[in-house]
């Protein structure tokens, strides 16, 4: 079991509302203790202490906390953590193998996708949640799937590349 | 002989397009950025900001906020006045407030902090602070800011009766005005160039950690400048620099935001002291945008004078800079408003004559340097809007004109007119590679086919040469420190070897071609050197990273201290070989008998000798550290080519295609170099087009998210074609490098812009400050007039 929560001092904790949750993240189970009001990025970084989901704007803008809740897109700055109860929650953490990177990785690597690396976590699960439903995407399906997920540094084209770079080794290892 | 030298791209040398080593760490979500640190006993620090941009402080009630459980310190102007922390010195010899005491002087200022055992309470606690404010007149423009009756918002400062900062001139007066009396045509333009926020999508933050047993204070902080920052917390907080570390983790982005010291900064350094625990601040968005570093905010009057037959005899141009509250800009001490007088360096012109003058108002301290050196950002717009005008006025063609007055390729060294030395460059050659990578003669016809079809189509050129890699120790210090900057590299006996700078990565890759640059000098493959920064306990003293100045600067010290290795692995390899220095030959990770080529030894095996078989005498080991001191900056040279289409019923405009040629000297990594030339386009179409941040009359900044505050997704943002034809080498850099990372944001929005203004053409409309959000491209389209961009926000 785990819990996760900030010790107030006995009087405090009291006063404090404390809801108990279950998830899967990455495909470990999880038990939490937790307030109602902290957001999933929280859990995922300080209670599970999951860092590679960053931080940016806090408003749902610039992507750069998204991760996969059953498998959809989801930026975790603007999701409570006792929304993710029951549910399964999947993190850049959770891409690789322990052996292998995921395609996604390796074609960012290859197609030079990154620079400071700040909203790379953000961007390859939303890419990978595009290419979940959509295997064989075209530059502008990659655009409008990344449109929620912002860069500073690189201008997107070597996202883009890397994205479908990522594509085409996925479907070339399906067949 | 058969060369047994290596071959320098396999070992990921020069010109390699090497995959970049960080890389493995970033896609793992294994970067460790300021937020990863947690340290034991942490405690956690937020800001209360004013929401009244002028506003005396009548009192401020904390009480609420201690009775809070898990709050352990509030601190106010008032408590860090005490401390003599209520102001700080800002990087341009003015004062800023730390924590608001007399008045608040913008919007978002600091007020008060709350150091809790989480950030959650810590936010509450903030909202159960009581400030009482007495509202004041608000400036937003310099016109405000110099009218009759102005308040003076720096009422702190003795002697400062009204808000200009500075007058500043450059450039000879008495020629300027002699070209401007003999000229055929005289060409003016005004514009602003708007305020514009960097806006990293990592914000700043710092872990303070003061230890009171050791009185060591360890500050984790987001900065491109480890140093100085050491530097000014030595003078801030009175603790000399060895026992100060500051460590500058991963950083999401800087591109100049990050450079300035932050009173959030400071706070928690004074927290963690006074609890004697860790103490984490992390900036949100919104106190990212509305509390550090702006960047531009300067309207220009611009005068060219010409002959008919399109000579430029001579430039007039006079900058007004909005400062905001406190004159907090990055830059060198000796220039006001930094490098603006670089403007018109890649022509041939007589005379010139800059004068400039800022100003207080109330706004955000700005002025950081965005993507730029020093203001070269507005220079090289203002330039190239002026010169894209004059050739309207003087009905030559845009192409043409600015070919008529190119530094030609034999005339270097050159003089400027404001007075730099450029060296080196193929100004024309680049244009050309421009013109015919836009098909620039059947462009123009298609533009002309489509006019008649009422059908908007445009062109924009936008040609510099900007100064990078700040700078030679005669003309460039912050505060009185030489621009220099530095790398330490220690060779193991294996022939590994670990490098050092005092530059600062934020994404510009130099983990990987730093030790390019070793692996060219040295023949150690690059995969075999571990680059290390932002350590001001391990790395040597440096300046840091913004300018453009890594690869100029750092990468050149990078050089000469792999040549001091490669100078005493020479005596080794004599050693080695029983013969004398003279004798020895270097190629590529081996040194030769010259009479024997036969017989050599390779640098790894000189490194082994150095722990384990020097010669007598010899010091033992092998590392050395470097302090560069570029003799000039360096030139690099671009073309930037746009061509548009406006939408003449809505005024959108949608970009066609973007060429880009960019001759900044020796390419270390070309990947890298073509990420930094497309992140920088991206920028320059961001600027052009959407990023707005601006006030209303009230004070209130507008574009205090990424709601109002738009940044280019993959959606928007165009394609980008680049060309790398041309390559003239600096002619004093030790591998020819002239830098890149700002080159395209610094000369791609005046592509941008002038291809929209070329688009109106005829319709008597001279100018619409940017961004050219579509509603003004329509007022200017449908009312034929110019649209000022100037705060305060219109309200209709």
């Amino acid at each position: 079991m785990t819990a996760v929560y900030d010790d107030l001092g006995d009087e405090a904790t009291s006063d404090i509302p404390v809801r108990r949750i279950k998830f899967t993240i990455n495909g470990a189970k999880k038990i939490a203790e937790i307030e109602p009001r902290l957001l999933l990025s929280h859990l995922i970084r300080r209670g599970v202490g999951l860092t590679g989901t960053h931080m940016g704007c806090d408003t749902t803008n610039c992507g750069a906390c998204t991760v996969l809740v059953d498998g959809k897109p989801v930026k975790s700055c603007t999701m409570l953590a006792v929304q993710v109860d029951g549910r399964e929650v999947t993190t850049v953490e959770g891409l690789a193998s322990a052996s292998e990177l995921h395609p996604l990785q390796e074609g960012f690597r290859q197609e030079h996708g990154l620079q400071c690396g700040f909203c790379t976590p953000g961007m390859m699960m939303a890419a990978k949640g595009l290419l979940e439903r959509n295997p064989n995407p075209t530059e502008e399906d990659v655009r409008w799937a990344l449109s929620g997920n912002l860069c500073r540094c690189t201008g997107y084209q070597n996202i883009v590349k890397s994205v479908l770079w990522a594509a085409d080794k996925l479907r070339a290892e399906a067949q | 002989m058969t060369s047994k030298a290596l071959d320098e791209v396999k070992i990921g040398g020069l010109g390699s397009s090497r995959k970049r080593v960080e890389d493995d760490r970033f896609i793992r979500g294994k970067g460790h950025y300021l937020d990863d640190v947690t340290l034991p006993g942490m405690l956690h620090m937020e800001i209360l900001r004013s929401p009244l941009p002028h506003a005396r402080i009548k009192s401020i009630d904390t009480s609420k906020a201690w009775e809070i459980p898990g709050v352990h310190l509030v601190l106010t102007g008032e408590m860090m006045a005490t401390r003599n922390l209520a102001w700080m010195p800002t990087l341009s010899y003015d004062t800023q407030a730390v924590l608001a005491t007399d008045k608040v002087r913008f919007q978002g200022q600091e007020v008060a902090c709350v150091i809790a055992d989480d950030p959650y309470i810590a936010k509450d606690a903030c909202e159960a602070i009581d400030v009482d404010y007495e509202p004041l007149p608000v400036i937003v423009n310099p016109e405000q800011s110099q009218a009759d009756g102005a308040p003076v918002i720096r009422d702190d400062k003795d002697g400062q009766a009204s808000n200009v900062i500075y007058d500043w001139e450059v450039g000879d007066k008495a020629a300027t005005d002699r070209a401007f009396a003999r000229a055929d045509l005289i060409s003016k333009l005004e514009l602003h160039y708007p305020r514009s926020h960097p806006s990293p999508i990592e914000c700043c933050g710092s872990v303070a950690d003061f230890n009171r047993a050791t009185s060591k204070l360890t500050v984790h902080l987001t900065t491109q400048a480890p140093h100085i920052i050491r530097a000014a917390v030595a003078m801030v907080a009175e603790i000399p620099e060895h026992l100060i570390r500051i460590i500058s983790p991963d950083l999401g982005g800087g591109f100049g935001n990050k450079v300035p010291i932050y009173p959030g900064y400071v706070c928690s350094i004074l927290a963690s002291i006074l609890l004697e625990r860790p103490v984490k601040w992390i900036e949100d968005k919104t106190g990212n945008l509305i509390s550090t570093g702006f960047a531009r905010d300067v309207y220009l009057k611009g005068e060219m004078a010409l002959r008919k037959d399109g000579k430029i005899l001579g430039v007039r141009m006079h900058t007004d800079a909005d400062h905001g509250a406190f004159f907090s800009d990055a830059q060198p001490s000796k220039f006001k408003i930094g490098l603006m007088h670089s403007a018109f360096a890649a022509y041939d012109i007589p005379a010139a004559h800059l004068t400039a003058r800022g100003v207080y108002t109330n706004k955000a301290p700005g002025g950081v340097a965005y993507r730029c050196s020093f203001r070269v950002t507005e220079a090289m717009f203002f330039q190239e809007r002026m010169v894209q005008e004059a050739a309207n006025d003087l009905g030559i063609d845009q192409a043409a004109f600015r070919r008529m007055n190119f530094v030609a390729d034999d005339d270097f060294p050159h003089r400027t007119p404001f007075g730099f030395l450029t060296d080196s460059g193929q100004y024309a050659k680049c244009l050309d590679v421009g013109l015919k990578a836009i098909d620039y003669d059947k462009f123009r016809e298609e533009q002309a086919e489509a006019r008649k079809r009422g059908k908007l189509l445009g062109l924009g050129i936008s040609t510099m040469t900007e100064p990078l890699g700040a700078g030679n120790s005669r003309e460039y210090d912050i505060l009185g420190i030489k621009m220099f900057d530095s790398a330490d590299l220690k060779v193991h006996m294996t022939g590994k070897a670990i490098l050092r700078t005092g530059a600062k990565s934020q994404g510009q890759g130099h983990e990987t071609t730093w030790a390019q640059i070793v692996a060219h000098e040295l023949g150690i493959p690059a995969a075999d050197v571990v680059v290390e920064e932002g350590d001001t306990d391990t790395a040597p003293f440096g300046m840091g990273t913004y300018a453009s100045r890594s690869t100029p600067v750092a990468g050149a010290a990078v050089a000469m201290v792999s040549r001091k290795i490669r100078a005493k692995a020479r005596k080794l390899a004599a050693h080695l070989l029983e013969v004398s220095e003279e004798d020895i030959e270097w190629e590529l990770g081996r040194f030769y008998v010259r009479s024997a080529p036969g017989r050599g030894v390779t640098i790894q095996e000189c490194a082994m000798a150095a722990y384990s078989n020097m010669p007598d005498g010899m010091e033992p080991g092998l590392e050395n550290t470097a302090y560069y001191d570029p003799p000039n900056l360096t030139w690099p040279f671009a073309v930037y080519i746009v061509t548009v289409e406006v939408d003449p019923v809505t005024g959108v405009w949608d970009v066609l295609k973007t060429v880009a040629v960019d001759d900044c000297g020796v390419r270390i990594n070309p990947m890298i170099v073509e990420g930094q030339i497309m992140g920088g386009l991206t920028e320059a179409y961001a600027m052009a087009s959407m990023q707005f941040i601006t006030f209303d009359a009230d004070g209130n900044c507008v574009g205090s998210n990424y709601m109002d505050y738009l940044l280019p997704s993959a959606w928007e943002t165009p394609g980008f074609e680049l060309h790398s034809e041309v390559v003239t080498p600096c002619p004093h850099h030790p591998i020819g490098a002239k830098g890149i990372g700002e080159c395209a944001a610094v000369g791609g929005p005046a592509a941008f812009v002038n291809a929209v203004m070329d688009a109106l053409g005829g319709t008597g409309v001279r100018n619409i400050d940017m961004p050219l959000l579509p509603d003004r491209v329509w007022e200017a389209l449908t009312h034929g007039r110019d649209v000022s961009g100037a705060p305060p926000i219109r309200q209709e």
